[in-house]
């Protein structure tokens, strides 16, 4: 790099071993800060010297809290599910010896230099069950390096497409390249990025926009936090890109509120990125300058949608516009405005880097390269997984997830939030990209893959993302704020019991007329979650309706407070917490409810582990 | 936090000069507001009305419109219990009863002593952890209804959270 400032950060001794804390939120959520104090603590008592440093999201986060050990000369040894109480023997035998702990050691990874020296006993990070068969390219930086040091950006090839952006090659050259290589937003519809940036480009105006959709409104969805919190550079760097080859004037990131440490993260960023010339006035001295603002949101799932989030950076309520005129042409302050998503974004450098025709490889026909999901619910290793488009859900569920703990059953998986749908068993071998999806009756959305098990009601899950979608429509269009509620009111009556026979039929109605409707997308898709379950599991509607019984005796309204002997383990914890003991049965018989004494108060059934009682 | 005293405008009056001719500058100005008193008392909504030159109108609309903003006096902490889908799925609700339980609140209320407000939030981005809630701004994760009135009381004793 040309314009190297010396700058507070020392660079770091090689021959100091590194101690490395994932401080994302996960990390922090999972008892980070007490053992960085630990550590700290720790390392003075053993009279121990090493660099204690910080890093972002490694994805693995059912194993947080994670800790990273570099002895000089040795591979990085990962740590999981790191308690204060193993802190002094990791720093006693790993710092003080140079020997990785073992038991505690869940992987180790080559450095950058491949001559250090791997331990025996220990797997390699890139083939464990978690991470087979993922392609890291868009996190290959998140949980690697330290989020805040510039300099571990700009080792890892950071800003490289940025200079050779500005060096050799025109705007238009720019968005042709990001046309070639098949990239599609991130964010939810899957528009082709290339071709939202030439339309955009051909916009003649004083002032022009480049913006960042952070809101991530999916509630189940965290790549993108993950992404700024932990590789917010490589965000950072692909909207610049955006911006030159837009003509952009100004830009602004859009941020939920509920990411504080992203916020935090993400001014750091802009500070320095300013301060090595990245960004601000005449960028690497090529006459193009950008300023980029964050505008923090302030609690409100619908100001993802595109002109909604404009609104709202304007200060207004964030509600939807009609379109046209679309964004590119009169988006924010009603001048030419070009939205992505984070993580297409972070896709950018990539891209400019490898070489569209690189890029084009991966993935499948009309879906082109990887897509990080958010794996979270029933599912053993939740967190984060990057898998090249064409992926089956069954690979994702059960090699890199690793199933469904507690020997329980897979019954389906909700991708795309409230916008998409859930998909049972049947469809586990279908492909993972835009145009699968959508047949099947969800959405890529921006990435979340909740995994329910045979626990789980499919009704009550319906009713659940209607009652989402029903809290946060805007009220702006009568299809979605009364529609949604209306939705809302039947499955709430069929969850307790109360469902006639004609229900099924107006919900598949309703949901077309609010999907031709609707305003914006969030009423448009709000009926997804429904329309999906009536298709894949219509027996459990007919369940509640005819029989008035909830096949996994999820809805309350509906338990009979009876006990399947064939279900009864005998194990008496029923009994023990009945408050009016109106249960009995011993260690050779099942349990029997006496229902003239039972106050249906449900905490037989709450500390039933085998789902005895219905 | 100021309750029942009255409103120190001196503060604000900074602020907005800073901000008055700025475009966009509503939402910034609230959310400095909603941090500095907790949440946006009325005299300082006819302050700014008065320096951005917007109807009070205008402004309770807006304000009213974000889950963050909010026109009464909340708690010193705010407790955002997750009831996005991955908590869903892990149970939050039994968690946000145990809590509404232990602090004898129901979700968007204080408590008598003022010391915590019981929010609703739609994800936190810690879906891995689920169940999890957000004190102030940390983020607990993996809570169990049995174990959570512990992690408030310890809150509560410390004065801080963790
Ligand atoms: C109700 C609603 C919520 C949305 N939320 C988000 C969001 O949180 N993040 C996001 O990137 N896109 C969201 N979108 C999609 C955006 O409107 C937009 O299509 C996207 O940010 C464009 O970027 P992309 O082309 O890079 O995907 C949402 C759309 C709707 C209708
Ligand atoms: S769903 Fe609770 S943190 Fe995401």
């Amino acid at each position: 790099m040309t314009n190297e400032t010396m700058h507070q950060q020392q660079k770091p001794n090689p021959q100091t071993p590194k101690i490395i804390i994932g401080m994302a939120s996960c990390g922090l959520g999972a008892g980070a800060r007490s053992v960085l104090k630990s550590v700290v603590h720790e390392l003075e008592k053993q009279k121990l010297e090493a660099d204690i440093l910080s890093t972002g999201c490694i994805g693995m986060c059912a194993h947080e809290v994670l800790v990273d050990v570099i002895f000089p000369g040795r591979t990085r040894v990962t740590y999981g599910n790191v308690k204060t109480t193993m802190v002094p023997q990791i720093l006693e035998e790993h710092i003080g010896k140079g020997e990785a702990v073992k038991k505690f050691g869940i992987a180790q990874m080559y450095l950058d230099d491949k001559t250090v020296i791997p331990y025996e006993g220990l797997p390699f990070f890139d083939e464990m069950e978690m991470n087979k068969g993922q392609k890291k390219y868009i996190l290959r930086n998140c949980g690697y390096i330290d989020p805040d040091s510039i300099d571990e950006y700009i080792a890892r090839g950071g800003y490289a497409a940025l200079e050779k952006v500005l060096k050799a090659m025109t705007p238009k050259a720019v968005i042709d390249e990001i046309s070639k290589s098949g990239l599609r937003g991130r964010g939810g519809g899957g528009f082709p990025t290339g071709e939202k940036w030439a339309s955009c480009a051909k916009y003649a105006a004083d002032e022009k926009f480049v913006l960042c959709n952070a809101d991530e409104g999916d509630p189940g969805a965290f790549m993108d936090r993950s992404l700024l919190e932990g590789d917010p550079h490589a965000v950072l760097e692909g909207m610049i890109i955006a911006g030159y080859a837009i003509h952009a004037t100004s830009g602004y990131i859009y941020v939920r509120a509920e990411y504080p440490l992203a916020v935090k993260r993400l001014k750091h960023t802009i500070e320095e990125a300013k301060k090595r010339g990245f960004l601000g006035q005449n960028i690497l001295k090529s006459g193009y300058s950008l300023e980029i603002y964050i505008k923090e949101g302030a609690g409100a799932f619908v100001c993802g949608e595109s002109t909604a989030l404009q609104n709202s950076i304007e200060g207004k309520r964030g509600m939807p516009r009609t379109r046209p005129p679309q964004s590119v042409e009169a988006g924010l302050w009603d001048k030419p405005t070009c939205l992505n998503n984070v993580e297409t974004f972070a896709n950018v450098p990539f891209i400019i880097n490898k070489g569209a025709d690189w890029y084009f490889k991966i993935g499948t026909e009309h879906s082109k390269g990887t897509k990080i999901f958010s794996l979270t619910g029933k599912i053993k290793n939740a967190g984060l997984v990057e898998v090249p488009m064409g992926t089956t859900i069954r690979q994702i569920v059960f090699d890199m997830g690793g199933g469904i703990p507690k020997k329980r059953k897979f019954k389906a998986v909700q991708i795309g939030g409230p916008s998409g749908g859930s998909l049972p068993e049947s469809l586990l071998d279908s492909p993972i990209d835009y145009e699968s999806l959508v047949g099947a009756g969800a959405m890529m959305g921006s990435g979340s893959f909740v995994v329910v098990d045979d626990t789980t009601c499919m009704v009550e899950m319906a009713r659940f993302f209607m009652n989402f979608c029903a809290n946060e429509s805007c009220g702006k269009c009568p299809p979605c704020r009364i529609g949604t509620t209306l939705m809302l009111d039947i499955l709430t009556r069929i969850t307790l019991g109360q469902g006639e026979e004609k229900d099924m039929e107006v919900l598949e109605q309703m949901s077309d007329e609010i999907k031709v409707m609707s305003l914006c997308g969030l009423g448009q898709s709000a009926p997804n979650p429904v329309k999906s379950t009536l298709r894949y599991f219509r027996d459990e509607y007919v369940a509640h309706i005819r029989d008035k019984t909830c096949p996994t005796a999820t809805c309350v309204a509906l338990h009979k407070y009876e006990v399947t002997p064939e279900k009864c383990t005998k194990c008496q914890a029923c009994i023990r917490n009945c408050p009016v003991k109106a249960i009995s049965g011993s260690t050779t018989e099942a349990a029997v409810i006496n229902k003239e004494k039972c106050i249906k108060c449900n905490l037989c059934y709450e500390k039933c582990n085998f789902l005895a009682i219905k | 936090m100021n309750t029942n005293k009255t409103v120190d405008l001196s503060k604000m009056e900074q602020v907005l000069e800073k901000y008055k001719n700025a475009r966009g500058s509503l939402i910034p100005v609230l959310q400095i507001v909603q941090a500095e008193y907790g949440y946006l008392p009325e005299p300082v909504i006819g302050l700014i009305s008065e320096k951005l030159h917007m109807s009070i109108h205008e402004i309770v609309g807006t304000a009213t419109f974000y889950a963050q903003f909010h026109l009464k006096p909340r708690g010193e902490h705010i407790i955002k219990v997750c009831c996005g889908t991955a908590c869903h799925v892990k149970g939050a609700k039994k968690v946000l009863e145990k809590i509404s339980e232990t602090l004898e609140v129901s979700t968007g209320m204080t408590t008598k002593d003022n010391a915590f407000t019981l929010d609703e939030v739609a994800c936190l981005g810690a879906c891995s952890l689920a169940p999890v809630m957000m004190v102030d701004e940390d983020i607990h994760g993996k809570l169990a209804p049995d174990t959570v009135g512990n992690v408030i009381k310890e809150i509560r004793e410390a004065g801080v959270s963790r």
